[in-house]
């Protein structure tokens, strides 16, 4: 699904990333946790194809065999990838409509767009009011995560990624994301990125991945977090 | 409907990116530059009362002496003496589109003109070139004694209307393009709406310059009488010359007692274009004006709409928008005078500029002693898409009167890195998610156009965007 080859980035010639190898497979869920700037979010942006980020020469990234390392991050998307931001921003005068309206453009009909997202939104608790705003104006942490995982059930992409949607998110929001997430996940491949075990409760992943000064020092099952969550970061290291 | 997209596209590219020109079949043309004799001989074939010569050759004298502006863009490359002052296209007026001559038929489908209005609006006055040749007022607004006409007609048919009105607000000597306006003026429209008459689709006119080296005076003149609506809207569009032209409108509203009028503009002069227009409103008691000005095209564009408040509880509000690509600066603004108690004044400014484009408000709002407890909104929010383009803001304030409410608002902008990187990851191409975040920021703008403007101006935002990009 994805194949991260000898990934070694970074930004303003400082190495965040270095080294990393490994291959994500369809259908799975992986956690990636670690320490604060361990470069999880790093790793997010430079998949997704962020342009400050610098990929090394030998660097590679495939999905579904095919090799996207060079792509632009729109052309990603249309290979199926999707990125739910850690702190998603305000878009003055842009709602979510238009947003996924342009982004499936000639793929959807508008209106088969709007009926999904109002149905979506419905299931993960966001208001009409919200939906009508522009994207994310004057909306709380919780439910500017919440319309990441609308986008992303709108978008319906193969592989995602969630850069710590949990963050900022209060129990009864974590649960509708974590419930909506575990029932439209199917054969989407996701990667949760974050600092938490709560999430995982839900989300149930099939491995777990332990990032350490942008390497990953250790890949383990479920329980490896469990692990983390009461020991944490410094028996591993 | 990818194709039917595509087809759309590639016909608005051919209209707005290129321009294209229509063979000239005028009936008569002056001889380039202005002279006495130029003045006199549009005042002739015009058929006009003795008034308005005297009026024409007054303005021509005070054309002569006055200055050129000495605040903004440099003017110095108009060449006064290279330009047509008029042209009649075709003898008399036709009523209906079946009427009107083949090749303006064809650039009016060209830029999709007649379509749309058969929906949406209530009257319909096309020009082209320097008269209107084209119009048609539903039987509606003549039942309810509406005059809407172009300023030929008025001044033939209406000469005591128009002799009271014309030129007081906006007299020849106010600046030098007002006094060029008011010696060669030619076209425009003219609106009466009687008193509690409430008009209610927009009045509508498109303008079109046809001819090289051909300058546009047209000149318009709105009278809403006591507890009166109406809306009228302008949108233009012009081909592309290679030589210099210059378009410099006069526009004068009354508003009267508890009347409310809207002023909509969609300009989109090519961009060898210098648009010069003085458009200014008078309100009286209660009354309210709204301006909305939208500045796409041209090469430079110095306007000001104003609103001079004089009856108690008046209301003004110009909302603008500014948009300035390659070789273009957009010099606009407003002008709110407060001059009686409880009037209030709202400027809401977007402006946008890339490629080197530069973008400029310019504003004054006067308050005069005894206004009391009149307030004061001024916004303007600059968007910069580059490192070579320019924003600058020249807000000028004169408050005499201690008992007023101020807010002024100033920002200027980058389009973020990180927003566009947002877009681009939900799968939107860079000129997409450019344009998307354009026209987000120009939306309290166009949310208050027309529909069928509105859905036009983000199509043009849009293809100005993909031409940014490489």
């Amino acid at each position: 699904m994805l194949k991260i080859n000898n990934l070694i980035v970074s930004i303003n010639d400082k190495t965040i990333l270095n080294n990393i190898n490994f291959t994500f497979e369809k259908g799975k869920t992986y956690a990636i946790m670690g320490p604060n700037g361990s470069g999880k979010s790093t790793l997010a942006y430079s998949l997704m194809g962020h342009p400050a980020y610098q990929l090394s020469d030998t660097s590679t990234i495939e999905l579904e065999g095919t090799n996207i390392t060079e792509m632009e991050p729109h052309e990603r998307a249309q290979e199926g990838m999707f990125l739910s931001f850690q702190s998603p921003l305000a878009l003055s005068g842009v709602k979510v409509y238009q947003l996924l309206q342009l982004a499936l453009s000639g793929k959807k009909d508008p209106l088969q767009i709007r009926n999904e997202a109002k149905a979506y939104a419905k299931e993960l608790g966001i208001s009409e009011d919200l939906l009508n705003r522009p994207l994310n104006e004057g909306a709380s942490g919780g439910e500017r995560k919440k319309m990441e995982v609308l986008q992303a059930a709108v978008l319906g992409k193969s592989l995602l990624i969630f850069d710590e949607v949990d963050t900022g998110v209060d129990v009864d929001a974590l649960k509708s994301i974590s419930k909506f997430l575990t029932k439209y996940k199917k054969d989407k491949t996701y990667i949760v990125i974050t600092h938490y075990n709560r999430i995982l409760h839900y989300l149930k992943p099939d491995q777990v991945l332990i990032m350490v000064e942008g390497k990953i020092v250790k890949v383990g099952g479920p329980e490896l977090a469990k692990k983390i969550e009461d020991e944490g970061y410094e028996t591993l290291t | 409907m990818k194709a039917q997209q595509d087809k759309q596209k590639k016909e608005l590219q051919f209209d707005y990116k290129y321009g294209f020109s229509m063979p000239e079949k005028s009936v008569y043309k002056a001889k380039k530059g202005l002279r006495e004799d130029v003045v006199r001989m549009i005042s002739k074939i015009k058929k006009e009362p003795a008034w308005m010569l005297e009026f024409r050759l007054k303005a021509y004298k005070i054309f002569l002496e006055k200055k050129m502006p000495k605040f903004g863009p440099s003017l110095e490359k108009i060449d006064f003496d290279d330009i047509y002052y008029y042209l009649k296209p075709t003898e008399g007026q036709v009523n209906s589109w079946e009427d009107l001559p083949a090749e303006i038929k064809e650039t009016y489908d060209r830029i999709g003109v007649p379509e749309a209005e058969k929906k949406f609006l209530a009257g319909v006055s096309a020009q082209f070139e320097s008269e209107v040749v084209y119009e048609s007022v539903t039987k509606e607004l003549t039942k309810d004694g509406v005059i809407f006409c172009d300023m030929d007609t008025a001044l033939r048919d209406h000469e005591d209307l128009v002799k009271e009105y014309f030129g007081t607000l906006i007299p020849a000597h106010d600046n030098k393009f007002a006094a060029l306006n008011t010696a060669t003026w030619s076209g425009g429209s003219f609106v009466y709406v009687p008193k509690g008459v409430k008009v209610k689709l927009p009045l509508q006119a498109y303008f079109r310059i046809n001819s090289e080296r051909f300058g546009q005076f047209e000149r318009t003149l709105i009278i809403a009488e006591e507890g009166s609506e109406v809306h009228y809207v302008e949108g233009c569009t012009a081909p592309i010359y290679t030589s210099q032209s210059l378009h410099s409108a006069v526009v004068e509203i009354f508003v009267k007692k508890n009347a409310h009028v809207r002023y909509t503009t969609v300009q989109n002069w090519s961009t060898n274009i210098y648009n010069l227009v003085t458009k200014r409103a008078h309100c009286g008691e209660n009354g309210f004006m709204e301006w909305i000005d939208c500045n796409i095209g041209s090469r430079i564009t110095m306007k000001y709409p104003s609103v001079y408040l004089h009856g108690e509880g008046a209301r003004g509000e110009v909302l603008s928008i500014a948009f300035a690509g390659k070789g273009q600066i957009q010099d606009a603004g407003a002008k709110m005078m407060h001059f009686a108690p409880n009037t209030s004044s709202r400027i809401v400014s977007k402006s946008i500029s890339k490629e080197g484009g530069r973008t400029s408000y310019r504003g004054l709002v006067q308050v005069s002693p005894g206004a009391k407890n009149s307030s004061v909104y001024v916004s303007c929010d600059a968007l910069i898409l580059d490192e070579e383009s320019r924003s600058d803001t020249y807000p000028t304030m004169k408050i005499k009167e201690d008992d007023v409410e101020i807010q002024h608002e100033a920002t200027v902008e980058k389009l973020g890195d990180e927003k566009l990187f947002y877009l681009m990851s939900r799968g939107l191409s860079k000129p997409d998610a450019e344009s998307a975040l354009v026209l987000g920021f120009m939306e309290p703008v166009t949310k208050e156009i027309p529909l069928e403007y509105s859905i036009e101006l983000n199509r043009l935002i849009r293809l100005e965007m993909e031409g940014s990009v490489g």
